[in-house]
């Protein structure tokens, strides 16, 4: 697989297949032993699942450069088609519902994303509200998505996939992180692809893409299906993994933005930065209060938690905008490449691993 | 048979909502058009001025003196917003300071309520409620002052930016930004009078919500009303913003109260982004936005 | 025994070389012979006509009844001072503007409106006068998308990496390393665009417009704002395309100078009507072009803002 003609913007994609490989085998096979269950299911699981989300924005917005503001609205999708192909499809294993629910969440987003076709930045932007409200608008008002609970809350099952069960913190946790790891891997092919191309030359020139001849139609609806057949998926875990009860309030436009701002704090147009921006909005609310708590004691109640959060959020989105556009991991990159030089510094003497 | 009666008083209620959202929409358009930001904290700003002045008043300071204080810092906010933020972005993507703005909404909304706390707080105005019949169809006096001083003050803004010297400065750079810079004029007073006019946008926005929905955190929210008017009537538009908000004021209304019945009512909530974008694909430049040829 | 065997082999073979590579040169020969006696043979049929076209944006007259015919494998200029339309022709032949008036005939393709979706299909590219590079892709890869009109792998085949997707990227990277090497660009074709220098990115562009062969390649100044030594070496990069390939180019400059040496015929444009068109020398000694270039003052000598 790996050619020398592997271009460089690229290489991000084959990072240290080492440094890869040891976080999968810490993933799968010491995380679920060592872990404890308020890691596995107040951090990791939502992490991975945030994680999710945020790539299939970034597919969108990162690399085909178009704009949304409604994630959440396929979140919501993703999450509620699972519930019904799992409750009305009787015998449906529910890995098939998964996917299912990934289309639906996909043809949803091919439907908000014709806008697309005619518009471009903020009318665009402004248009991909419109899933965000109308989504959230039609869960609520239907009881038929929600098997008629008044408050449009669903109760997701138990997982359980060709008769095993994941329901545990350990069983749902993993059952997430092997779902993050096969979109993922997914994601790194098609955007190796030339339709990963088209994505990044349809944003960084539009007029250009169509004079050479790529199929601006195709790959912006593209761009919106794949992205929110990801986000759907994310939203099937969110609901069936992590929560287990959600409504429809849950994905609302805070959610969405929490989204976008993963990806921009994460790093725009890399997968490794949407982790790193999903690790660090699950994580850094959670430093924020045990710190908060231990400095400020009483005065530091969840309204001034969660106000002191928006701030730091937000002023650290501004800061990187500013410093460093390319996010988190651009910053990470950096002082990793600086250590490597310092430690990889010709010294004398052979050096013997 | 239709009532007609009833149809009018729908529309003219769905037209004075309507001059408030062109109230927020205006205080878009001006920032966008000199410094070709959406300045999505417009929300936030409205929030943080109505707070500030409320819990002023609470504190025992008088109307005037507390709109007065409220629009010094409104003004101070703006000035610190574009030195701060919107300057060491200047030479980046429109859509990355829109985003900045994303960011800059938190800020402000963070330290709004972190700075007056999060309880709900009521704005008496002064103004009965009580709506009054002119030929059979009743009025909300409310929503009929909230009318008048919004479209003062829209007229107040017309007036100034077309006669006075700031007002020339403001269209000069509105139309191009390095040609104004080129023959002289000082950018940072026009940026600062915007943010001034905007602070002012904000705080008689914030006022006017305030009183209707009570003064709290969901009056951000208020930004997502004049998205739609600002798709319909371009972003660059001050004519645009003032007819789109009263279009999307009186249909938005129509729509929850003849189309909304079908689906079990609360279609306002999308009804203005549906229409706005219907809009947009048969007119991708909006009502009144310039339409642009572009350049390769 | 054996190594007298292997030495006499190596002999066997060095002569074989030899007289391959002596077949190979007269091959090559007789082909570009032959290239000659077919670009002598198709001349009388144009790649581009172009048929009373006439563009006005909003009262301002841009293009005003231009005719023009582009024979195959031929350099054609079309040079004017700012504003004189030519960029608005370019956009008119590659579909960006529909023109008011007149037809496009591209090879046997006659349109009143370019599809600029199928320009590339048609056998068409161009470059543009602000450079249109895909920043966040590497030089290689910016290459490879000038074949993208001719990938049919779906996106399913391409993350399943059928061996039709596979053949389609490989025939892409080849096509583009070998455009690549023709430019000289190999020591950068791994960085992204976004860092490059100017001249380089305009070699660029010009590999992206050149991998896939095209018919008609149109330049929109392909010489302005580089140093004089990378104007030498674009001009050669560009009578070698069309002497290797066979490629027909139209190029606009906004200086007459450049172009005189470079182009066959020279087509001279002036407040959106054509006043010239004809050899270098016919050109230079036209009292039309003196005027409009020389003899008298233009107001406004700016770009048409449209």
């Amino acid at each position: 697989m790996t050619t020398p003609t592997r271009s460089a913007s690229l290489r991000w994609l084959t990072p240290n297949r080492f440094g890869l490989s040891v976080l999968l085998i810490a993933a799968f096979a010491i995380i679920p032993f060592a872990g404890s269950d308020y890691l596995l299911d107040a951090v990791l699981t939502p992490f991975l699942a945030l994680a999710l989300a945020a790539l299939g924005l970034n597919l969108l917005t990162g690399y085909a450069g178009q704009v949304s503001l409604g994630s959440a609205a396929y979140l919501a999708v993703g999450a509620y088609a699972a519930y019904n192909f799992n409750l009305r499809l009787h015998g449906l294993p529910f890995l098939a519902s998964l996917v299912a629910a990934g289309f639906v969440a996909a043809a949803v987003g091919i439907v908000f994303g014709l806008p697309s076709l005619r518009l471009r930045g903020f009318y665009l932007a402004v248009s991909t509200l419109a899933a965000q409200f109308f989504v959230q608008w039609t869960l609520t008002k239907f009881g038929w998505f929600s098997n008629n609970n008044p408050s449009g809350v669903i109760d997701a099952p138990p997982l359980a996939v060709a008769g095993l069960s994941f329901s545990g913190p350990v069983g749902r946790y993993v059952f997430s992180l092997t779902v993050v790891v096969v979109a993922t891997l997914l994601a790194i092919r098609l955007l190796r692809s030339q339709v990963g191309r088209n994505f990044i030359a349809l944003r960084d020139h539009e007029v250009a893409a169509k004079v050479i001849g790529v199929p601006l139609l195709r790959t912006k609806l593209l761009a919106f299906g794949v992205s929110s057949f990801l986000i759907g998926v994310a939203g099937v875990l969110w609901a069936f993994a992590y929560l287990r009860t959600v409504e429809p309030a849950g994905f609302n436009l805070d959610r969405s933005f929490e989204i976008l701002f993963i990806i921009i704090i994460g790093g725009l147009a890399s997968i490794r930065g949407a982790f790193l921006g999903a690790a660090f909005i699950v994580v850094f609310p959670l430093l924020l209060s045990r710190f908060g708590a231990a400095l400020l004691d009483n005065v530091f109640d969840s309204g001034v938690l969660e106000m002191s959060q928006r701030i730091v959020i937000g002023a650290l989105i501004i800061g990187l905008l500013i410093a460093e556009p390319r996010g988190l991991i651009a910053l990470v990159d950096r002082v990793a490449d600086k250590i490597r030089r310092r430690l990889f510094r010709p010294q004398p003497g052979p050096i013997r691993s | 048979m239709f009532d007609y009666q009833f149809f009018i008083e729908v529309l003219v209620g769905g037209l004075l909502s309507g001059v408030m959202y062109s109230l927020v929409a205006i205080g878009f358009v001006l920032i966008y058009k000199t410094s070709g930001v959406l300045n999505f904290a417009q929300g936030a700003m409205l929030l943080f001025a109505a707070l500030t002045f409320v819990s002023l008043v609470e504190r025992g300071v008088p109307f005037w003196l507390g709109a007065g204080v409220t629009l010094v810092i409104m003004v101070a906010l703006g000035v610190t917003v574009e030195r701060v933020v919107l300057r060491p972005l200047v030479n980046q993507s429109p859509m990355t300071l829109f985003m900045a703005t994303l960011g800059l909404s938190y800020v402000i909304e963070g330290a709004a309520q972190l700075l007056w706390g999060t309880q709900v707080h009521g704005l008496d105005l002064g103004i009965n409620d009580i709506p009054f019949e002119v030929g059979g169809v009743l009025i909300s006096q409310f929503d009929l002052f909230a009318a008048v001083i919004a479209g003062a003050l829209v007229t107040a803004f017309a007036l100034f930016f077309r006669y006075t010297r700031t007002g020339l400065a403001f269209r000069a750079v509105a139309d191009d930004q390095f040609a104004a810079l080129a023959v002289g004029l000082r950018l940072s007073r026009v940026w600062a009078a915007v943010w001034t006019a905007a602070g002012i946008v904000a705080l008689v926005a914030g006022l006017l919500w305030g009183a209707r929905l009570g003064v709290q955190f969901s009056l951000s929210l208020v930004v997502l009303k004049a998205l739609p008017v600002l798709v319909l009537g371009g972003f660059d538009s001050v004519a645009g913003a003032i007819v789109g908000g009263l279009l999307i004021g009186a249909i938005e209304k129509l729509a929850e109260v003849y189309v909304g019945p079908l689906f079990g009512g609360g279609i306002e909530v999308w009804a203005a982004y549906v229409v706005a974008l219907a809009f947009l694909l048969l007119r991708p430049s909006g009502l009144f936005g310039q339409k642009l040829v572009e350049r390769v | 025994m054996s190594l007298v065997a292997t030495a006499g082999g190596d002999a066997l073979i060095v002569a074989r070389a030899r007289e391959r590579a002596t077949e190979a040169s007269r091959v090559a020969r007789e082909t570009s012979r032959a290239t000659d006696a077919v670009r002598v043979a198709d001349a009388g049929v144009p790649v581009l006509t172009l048929q009373g076209i006439s563009l006005s944006f909003g009262g301002v007259t841009a293009l005003d009844g231009i005719d023009l015919a582009v024979a195959k494998g031929e350099i054609r200029a079309i040079i004017g001072p700012n504003g004189a339309g030519k960029s608005s022709l370019l956009n008119v032949v590659s579909g960006l503007y529909r023109p008011d008036r007149g037809v496009v005939q591209l090879g046997s393709e006659r349109f009143r409106h370019v599809p600029t979706a199928r320009l590339a299909a048609v056998g068409v590219a161009r470059t543009f006068q602000n450079l249109a590079l895909f920043k966040g892709l590497p030089v290689l890869d910016n290459v490879v998308m000038g074949l993208v009109h001719r990938r049919r792998a779906g996106f399913v085949r391409q993350i399943l990496s059928t061996p039709q997707a596979r053949r389609e990227e490989a025939e892409a990277r080849a096509a583009a390393e070998e455009a690549i090497t023709f430019l000289h660009l190999d020591a950068v074709k791994h960085q992204l665009a976004g860092g490059l220098p100017y001249g380089i990115l305009k070699r660029v562009e010009l590999a992206r417009a050149l991998v896939a062969r095209p018919q008609l390649l149109l330049l929109d100044e392909p010489l302005a704002g580089v140093t004089l030594a990378e104007k030498r070496e674009l001009a050669a990069h560009l009578r070698n395309a069309r002497d290797a390939y066979g490629t027909t180019i139209v190029l606009i400059e906004h200086d007459i100078g450049v172009v005189m040496g470079l182009s066959d015929r020279i087509a001279v444009l002036d407040y959106g009507r054509k006043i010239a068109d004809g050899t270098p020398d016919e050109v230079r000694s036209c009292q039309a072009v003196i005027d409009a270039y020389l003899g008298v003052a233009h107001e406004g000598e700016t770009e048409l803002v449209i």
